[in-house]
């Protein structure tokens, strides 16, 4: 029997997991999909937020501001990219200065540290590529970015590392009271717990429906984004945000922890929770915003274009309660949701006191995980006396992005371990450069054939029915 | 020190090493990503290789393996398995293996001949779902030829390029429906023989005017929605049709893989998106040369082999200092109807071949080559179009008067 089953290998999923993972707590991770980090968290923005979006008192405004103070000690203790590279709000009139300047006060209110309005020659300064009818910008110092499927692929590990068991596959068809705590039960086993907490993004009105609570629900908003080479990353220094009108936030323009340069999302709410299209409108329409808000993106750089749908809760706020005892939602974690995930996972553990857990701190727990980006950054004689004992680390698979063998083949065999070419892919960065693994992935293809021993044939993209390839040309086909 | 370095085994690297050989350099070294000399020739396994250099059809394989067998035979050194990962400006290069670790080496020359990649799916943003099934011509091909597994039964191909019209034909032979092949353009940029053998033969129809404008399918491609597209290439609404396919295979252009090229500092053509060079394909680094698809992409690896033999005997006279005094480059200009040529700029003294690209397709037309306002140079053509290269040869007497030469296309 676990003491605390998690339901939804997200970013939130992951912190909450990784968080109590210090306590002397039997914790299981259950994900419907084959991977981590497949639902929101696998396309958004990206982007650290400062705090001065959400109105004061609310929960995001609570956890955004502390989460974005936790963020850089998480990821240097994941060994996550982040940088803190400061965002800005820009303004194109005095209509967007006033919005500006609201925003500045509700930022300070809530306690954002540094904002400030900047215009002419300083925000130049700071943003040499702004259009010229840029006029004003709130400058946050403290808006940051990072990778979330990064960071959560490194979240759960850790978790791992330190005892908690992650099963994948695994779509919870319903939840029943014992006892004790629940039965969360999928066509395949069942799951014996004390807790549960429901952080299953898109589909955490439906878990909590399992247990009786109707109260809210979740609708998909779906955001496309388009993604630029590592040429062209350097385009800008922050995260550039326009000014939220009645027309919306506006997309934004921000270079990636890679180096890569993401435009997007458009804001498109719908049903479908399924629908990851992306479309000829949303791209037409992130092309225009963003060569209205920045002079000289090459647009023919463009690598890749992706939707994400972000879990939008029907309350207007995150939705972090207890409504049954032993059970906890956490839903509706829509932007500032990257941010605020480990502020959230702080918070849980306190509400799990609250309801009656008994949580004594682990003896031995290790909160650090090896970046997995270590051979990248090695010195030139680093980089050789980790080839001289395994020599996979001087053999190249992904041309574009530089990753070895050894790269590869460490990721697959490290938790939560990859089983198909995009958990590869976020994990390492092979495939993820310029050619689109157009070279690389029959490579990868065979090193997951070997190193999890199934037939060539039946790797699959990213699981189910997704196989790259469907016969052998010769023998049995 | 070594004096030549040559980043590529394929076509283009082996040629130059020989070509360099020959002319006297001993000290050249390539140096070759792949587990095998050949590039991706290695995969080509149709034939038509060689028509144009050997007089006879050749597959990929056995084009390659005359050159690696002279290689071989002339003791030139090359290290497979070995990826360079930056060359500084002074020349030096870094590279990695198993077996060496990181290395570095410095040349007194470098020929980059690294080849081109295919162009992904996304720059192109097709709309709708990214499920598994999609792969670039080339990837199939890898797929089919190099590891015996076919990714796909029932395919749809966007782009008759050459790789494209070859894998139709490999598809259809490996037991795989091919549907049709989409083409954006009103005319294919693939060469006309690759039609006729590739999809005529195999009553396999040619699409153009039309492109992919939605991919289907949540797990695996479960179909494509193709259209028409207007003069100015835009889909049109009416013309959109639904056909299941389980993949689609792209061949929409190749481009030219110069990453190192730019760490160098080598001056690019936009155009091309290869090195601008002189007539003995010398970079705007001195002592780096550029050949084959990294320079621009070529029709025929004939054309690849013979450019790669004018760079390898160039640098050998670098490196034996056998360099004319220092003289001013005539300059080639294009009419943009002409849209870029290799060469870009040449010496005096010699006779040059100067090859180049038409944009669109034109008939009865003429290659006039102007000095200033002088007519120069003519040559008429029945027929151009961007899918085959052209050239013409600049004499030494023509190159003797002029200072600049612009290549125009023009009507009969």
């Amino acid at each position: 029997m676990y003491d605390i089953t998690v339901i939804g290998a997200g970013v939130i999923g992951g912190m909450i997991a990784r968080e109590l993972a210090k306590y002397e707590l039997k914790i299981c991770i259950v994900e419907r999909e084959g991977d981590v980090a497949m639902g929101a968290t696998r396309a958004n923005s990206a982007i650290v937020h400062a705090g001065f979006d959400a109105a004061e008192g609310s929960l995001k405004a609570r956890f955004n501001v502390r989460g974005s103070e936790m963020m850089e000690k998480v990821a240097e203790e994941l060994g996550v990219k982040y940088k803190r590279n400061g965002s800005l709000v820009i303004g194109f009139c005095e209509e967007d200065l006033k919005t500006l300047k609201a925003l500045e006060e509700r930022g300070n209110k809530n306690g954002v540290r540094g904002l400030r309005i900047v215009s002419g020659e300083e925000l130049f300064k700071i943003e040499p590529n702004l259009s010229k009818n840029v006029r004003y910008a709130l400058y946050a110092p403290t808006g940051a970015i990072v990778c979330p499927y990064e960071l959560t692929v490194a979240a759960i590990g850790n978790a791992m590392d330190n005892g908690a068991d992650l099963k994948l596959d695994f779509e919870v068809t319903d939840i029943r009271k014992t006892d004790d705590g629940y039965d969360v039960i999928s066509s395949g086993e069942t799951v014996r717990t004390r807790y549960v907490i429901n952080a299953a993004g898109l589909y955490s009105d439906r878990i909590a429906a399992m247990t009786g609570d109707s109260s809210f629900s979740v609708h998909p908003r779906r955001g496309e984004y388009i993604l630029l080479d590592k040429e062209c990353g350097s385009l800008v220094n922050t995260t550039v945000f326009r000014t939220p009108s009645k027309m919306g936030k506006g997309i934004l323009i921000s270079p990636t922890v890679d180096g890569n340069l993401l435009l997007g999302p458009t804001s498109e709410d719908m049903t479908d929770k399924e629908d990851r299209k992306t479309t000829a409108k949303g791209f037409e329409k992130v092309i225009k915003e963003a060569a209205e808000d920045v002079d000289g993106i090459p647009f023919n750089k463009v690598i890749t274009s992706f939707c994400g749908l972000r879990a939008v809760g029907s309350t207007g706020d995150f939705i972090i309660n207890s409504p049954f005892a032993n059970f906890i939602n956490v839903a509706g974690i829509e932007s500032p949701g990257l941010t605020s995930a480990p502020a959230i996972a702080e918070y849980i553990v306190g509400l799990l006191e609250k309801n009656g857990a008994k949580l004594s701190r682990k003896k031995e727990h290790n909160p650090i995980r090896r970046p997995m980006h270590y051979f990248r950054e090695a010195s030139f004689e680093e980089k050789n006396e980790i080839i001289k004992r395994d020599k996979a680390f001087g053999r190249i698979v992904c041309r574009c992005e530089e990753v070895t063998e050894g790269e590869i083949l460490e990721a697959i065999r490290t938790n939560p371990r990859p089983r198909d070419l995009d958990g590869v892919k976020r994990r390492t960065r092979a495939q993820m450069g310029r050619c689109q693994g157009g070279f690389c992935s029959p490579y990868i293809v065979e090193l997951l054939a070997r190193e999890m021993n199934i037939p060539y044939e039946e790797v699959t993209k990213f699981g189910g029915n997704s196989r790259v390839n469907l016969a052998r040309t010769k023998g049995e086909a | 020190m070594t004096e030549l370095v040559i980043i590529g085994g394929g076509p283009a690297g082996m040629s130059a090493a020989i070509a360099a050989y020959e002319a006297g350099i001993r000290d050249v070294l390539i140096i070759e990503r792949d587990e095998a000399l050949g590039g991706i020739l290695q995969q080509c396994i149709h034939n038509g290789f060689g028509l144009h250099k050997f007089g006879e059809e050749l597959t990929g394989p056995e084009y390659a393996w005359r050159y690696e067998k002279r290689v071989r035979e002339l003791g030139i050194a090359f290290k497979l398995g070995t990826m360079v990962l930056d060359i500084s400006k002074d020349k030096v290069i870094t590279a990695t293996n198993p077996e060496d670790g990181m290395f570095r080496i410095e040349a007194r020359a470098i020929i980059l001949a690294m080849g081109c990649r295919e162009r992904s799916k996304g720059a192109l943003n097709i709309a709708g779902t990214r499920p598994a099934g999609i792969y670039s011509a080339g990837t199939a091909q890898k797929y089919v030829n190099m590891k015996g597994y076919l990714p796909g039964k029932e395919i749809v191909i966007l782009g008759s390029g050459d790789i494209g019209l070859i894998m139709a034909r490999r598809m259809t032979l490996e037991g795989a429906k091919v549907k049709m092949v989409c083409e954006l353009m009103p005319f294919s940029s693939g060469l006309a023989r690759n039609i006729e053998q590739c999809l005529n033969d195999f009553d396999i129809p040619l699409k153009l005017s039309h492109t992919v404008v939605e991919i289907h399918g949540k797990e695996r491609v479960e179909g494509v929605t193709i259209a028409r597209v207007d003069e100015n290439r835009k889909p049109i609404e009416e013309t959109r049709e639904f056909v299941p396919c389980d993949t689609l295979l792209l061949s929409v252009g190749l481009i030219p893989e110069n990453e190192l090229s730019k760490k160098i500092g080598v001056k690019l053509s936009p155009i091309t998106g290869g090195a601008e060079v002189d007539e003995k394909r010398q970079t705007s680094v001195p002592g780096v040369f550029a050949c084959g698809n990294v320079l621009h992409v070529h029709d025929l690896v004939d054309f690849v082999s013979e450019e790669a033999e004018i760079a390898g005997r160039a640098a050998a006279e670098y490196i034996m200092e056998e360099v004319a005094e220092m003289q001013e480059y005539v300059e080639i200009e294009t009419d943009g109807r002409i849209r870029y040529t290799v060469p870009q700029k040449t010496l005096r003294g010699d006779d040059v071949t100067v090859f180049f690209r038409v944009g669109n397709v034109a008939r009865n037309v003429k290659i006039n080559v102007y000095s200033g306002e002088r007519l120069v140079l003519t040559k008429r053509k029945s027929r151009v179009a961007p899918g085959e290269m052209e050239s013409v040869v600049l004499s030494s007497e023509i190159l003797e008067s002029a200072k600049k030469l612009r290549f125009c296309l023009e009507e009969e």
